[in-house]
């Protein structure tokens, strides 16, 4: 019961914004919806970590400590975006920009995007968690296109065209693993349960599972965006609305890994770790490398964050690779890590835009003198998305590396800090750029207002509180690493 | 292969989706390659029903009249309803047609190459066919990347999905109904998505190629 309220809260606040007739304020539902979603999801993880996984909705719906450990960063980074999409829409309707219709449509397919993102993270079953991550696509699309300028237009057809290939392709991936499944005897409603291919994993045959798992990776790694399926990744990223960045940066990304997680547990246990763990590797440095060559020569601060998405995507795909306890704990405390930081980060470049009016690198100078709130969040954010110290992404990279070492996989992790200093190097130039130099002429101008300011402050304090004090969270990530962990 | 109905019927339907493929590879007409896809559509329907009818799967023969449904008629209209106006034409593909058909047989082959491992965990007639649906699928990739029009580029998403779906249905005779539909649904909704996307760019800057899109880059 509980995971069907999960679902239908979010759908409850598109219902609430519909039927509003297109003021901006009716957001506040959205927020409030997933505000409760995220509630709910805490609820669910300290019972799933206390009693076990729970199911719903006969049997569709499942939470153990990995889903509702998702379900906690979906509601975190939904609430965030939701909370700024006000904001970003009532300056769009203010400017002549946009219209009353087409502001209820944002607020509709935001709060379906989420209930989309949640569905992939309950399934029980890899069909629906296939239909699920497909579903978000097509919300998306219409949500990364929603400026209407022609290159909105141009990122949102890359990004229906390249998804839905990776996503047919992961479909065909899923046929197989249903083929295999069917071959050992498993019954053929049930068979596509993750847990019923868990328990019938050692006999499904090895080399239609190597098929099967490259298929997935590739088909789900594009909307991962991992190298060399993420062409589509800066594109969307730069031209969507800032809200809608932040939550496909922040959070959609590591949906689709979510999904590659769950099919890696089974497919390490058909044909051991090593297959999945060269595959993860070679996407990941190629990721990595990516995005270490695109960031150096960057010249718009949106597509900055766009190509620092690629690499923390390579970061993860890493980590999974290594497979053991401490390497998925790592990763999943990762995901949490970037999605806030990252999500601030784009909520504050929305802002930036808004107030500069350019999104380019050159465009805009000294924001710590002229706007010392704005350059200020996007310093700080800056400083946790690189991996300094206290945020939890500087814990969680270590703590990777270290699994990584301890399973032999030390020349990667080497690998990916030297494309991780290339990156700070190149970031911390660009960031220096934009955010110090003499003021000039201008005047200080005015911060934005509390509750704008209020979220981004918030979601940069929680990705530190992380980073110091592990033990709300400890219990969860090494509950949610053993569900599928080497 | 024996010369029972089903595998002549199965054979026969099989081949019919990828004679479509390979048609649309050659066409240039908008007109002409929305009624191959809705052909083609029409094939995979059957293909489904034979192999429901074959094992007296009820579950298949609705999903049979689903794919029908979606495939051969709903998105056939709506790309013709999308594709009218000023888009008749494929003017300028990016590789022309003699040559798009030598890339469609080495894409053949490559398919029965590529699915050998697979066909023998599948029933000697079905698994005889499943190179056949990757095939389509390759051509429909091939679709994708040779060809300008946005309209073309609808159609060639069809095809890959057609030519998994036969994949799907040859292999294993179907995903559970339930995840049938939600495929089916997303895939249509896809087609639907892009359809607009399609109104908006012509709105907005007339009919143009897709090549013609290169504000975004590094």
């Amino acid at each position: 019961m509980i995971l069907v309220c999960i679902l239908g809260l979010p759908l409850i606040g598109a219902g609430v914004i519909a039927a509003g007739g297109g003021r901006p304020t009716l957001g506040w539902a959205g927020v409030g919806a997933n505000g409760a979603a995220l509630g709910l999801g805490i609820w669910t993880a300290v019972r799933v970590v206390r009693t076990g996984p729970l199911t719903g909705a006969q049997g569709v719906l499942r939470a153990d400590a990995l889903s509702a450990f998702m379900v906690v960063v979906i509601g975190v980074i939904a609430l965030l975006a939701s909370w700024i999409g006000i904001r970003t829409v009532a300056l769009e309707l203010a400017n002549g920009q946009s219209t009353q219709r087409r502001v209820t449509t944002y607020g509709v397919l935001v709060q379906a995007f989420v209930a989309a993102m949640l569905l992939a993270v309950l399934a029980a079953n890899v069909g629906v968690l296939w239909v699920a991550v497909e579903a978000t696509t097509i919300v998306t699309t219409f949500l990364v296109g929603h400026r209407r300028t022609k290159g909105a237009l141009e990122a949102s057809w890359k990004y229906i065209v390249i998804c839905s290939v990776g996503i047919a392709l992961a479909f065909l991936g899923t046929v197989f693993v249903y083929l295999a499944a069917l071959h050992v005897g498993g019954h053929s409603a049930d068979a596509l349960d993750w847990t019923s291919l868990m328990a019938h994993a050692r006999h499904l045959d090895p080399s239609l599972m190597r098929l099967a798992f490259a298929l997935l990776v590739l088909g789900y790694g594009t909307k991962v965006g991992l190298a060399p399926m993420h062409s589509w990744l800066p594109d969307a990223h730069s031209q969507a609305p800032a809200p809608i960045s932040a939550l496909m940066s922040g959070v959609l990304l590591t949906v689709a890994f979510y999904a590659i997680l769950r099919f890696k547990a089974v497919v390490d246990l058909a044909v051991g770790p090593g297959f999945a763990r060269g595959l993860l590797v070679i996407v990941a440095l190629l990721s990595l490398s990516v995005a270490a060559s695109l960031l150096l020569t960057q010249r718009d601060y949106k597509r900055m964050l766009a190509y620092h998405s690629i690499e923390h995507m390579g970061l993860i795909a890493l980590g999974a690779a290594a497979g053991i306890p401490l390497a998925i704990a790592a990763v999943l405390l990762h995901i949490l890590g970037h999605g806030l930081a990252k999500s601030v980060l784009f909520l504050t470049s929305g802002e930036i835009m808004a107030a500069e009016g350019t999104s380019q690198i050159d465009g805009v100078r000294a924001l710590l003198a002229r706007r010392p709130a704005l350059g200020g969040v996007f310093g700080i954010g800056l400083v946790a998305l690189l991996g300094l110290p206290p945020f939890s992404l500087f814990s969680s990279e270590l703590l990777m590396a270290r699994a990584e070492f301890e399973v032999g996989l030390g020349w990667a992790a080497v690998a990916a800090i030297i494309a991780m200093v290339v990156i700070f190097v190149a970031v911390v130039g660009h960031a220096r750029h934009m955010l110090l130099g003499p003021p000039g002429a201008a005047v200080v101008e005015a911060p934005p207002p509390g509750w704008v300011a209020a979220p981004l402050v918030g979601g940069l304090v929680v990705c530190g509180f992380i980073g110091v004090f592990a033990w709300p969270l400890s219990g969860l990530l090494e509950a949610a690493a053993h569900v599928v962990a080497i | 292969m024996s010369g029972s109905p089903f595998t002549s019927t199965l054979t026969l339907a099989v081949g019919a989706v990828l004679v479509c493929a390979v048609t649309v590879v050659w066409l240039s007409s908008v007109r002409s390659v929305i009624r191959v896809v809705a052909f083609q559509g029409v094939a995979l329907g059957l293909v489904v029903l034979v192999v429901g009818v074959h094992l007296g799967d009820p579950g298949l023969i609705a999903t049979a009249a689903v794919v029908l449904a979606v495939k051969g008629i709903a998105m056939p209209f709506l790309l013709e309803r999308s594709g009218g106006g000023a888009l008749t034409r494929e003017t300028r593909p990016l590789v022309n047609v003699p040559a798009s058909l030598v890339a469609s047989a080495v894409l053949i082959v490559v398919a029965f190459v590529a699915s050998r491992g697979v066909a023998h965990f599948v029933g000697s007639t079905e698994g005889g066919l499943v190179p056949v649906g990757v095939a389509t699928a390759l051509l429909g990739f091939f679709v994708l990347v040779a060809k300008r029009r946005p309209i073309f580029q609808m159609v060639g998403l069809l095809m890959i999905d057609n030519g998994i779906a036969m994949v799907a249905f040859l292999c294993t005779a179907g995903v559970p109904f339930l995840i049938e539909m939600g495929v089916s649904l997303d895939v249509l909704l896809g087609v639907v998505v892009l359809m607009v996307l399609a109104q908006r760019l012509r709105s907005e800057f007339g009919d143009l190629d897709l090549d013609e899109l290169q504000e975004l880059h590094d």
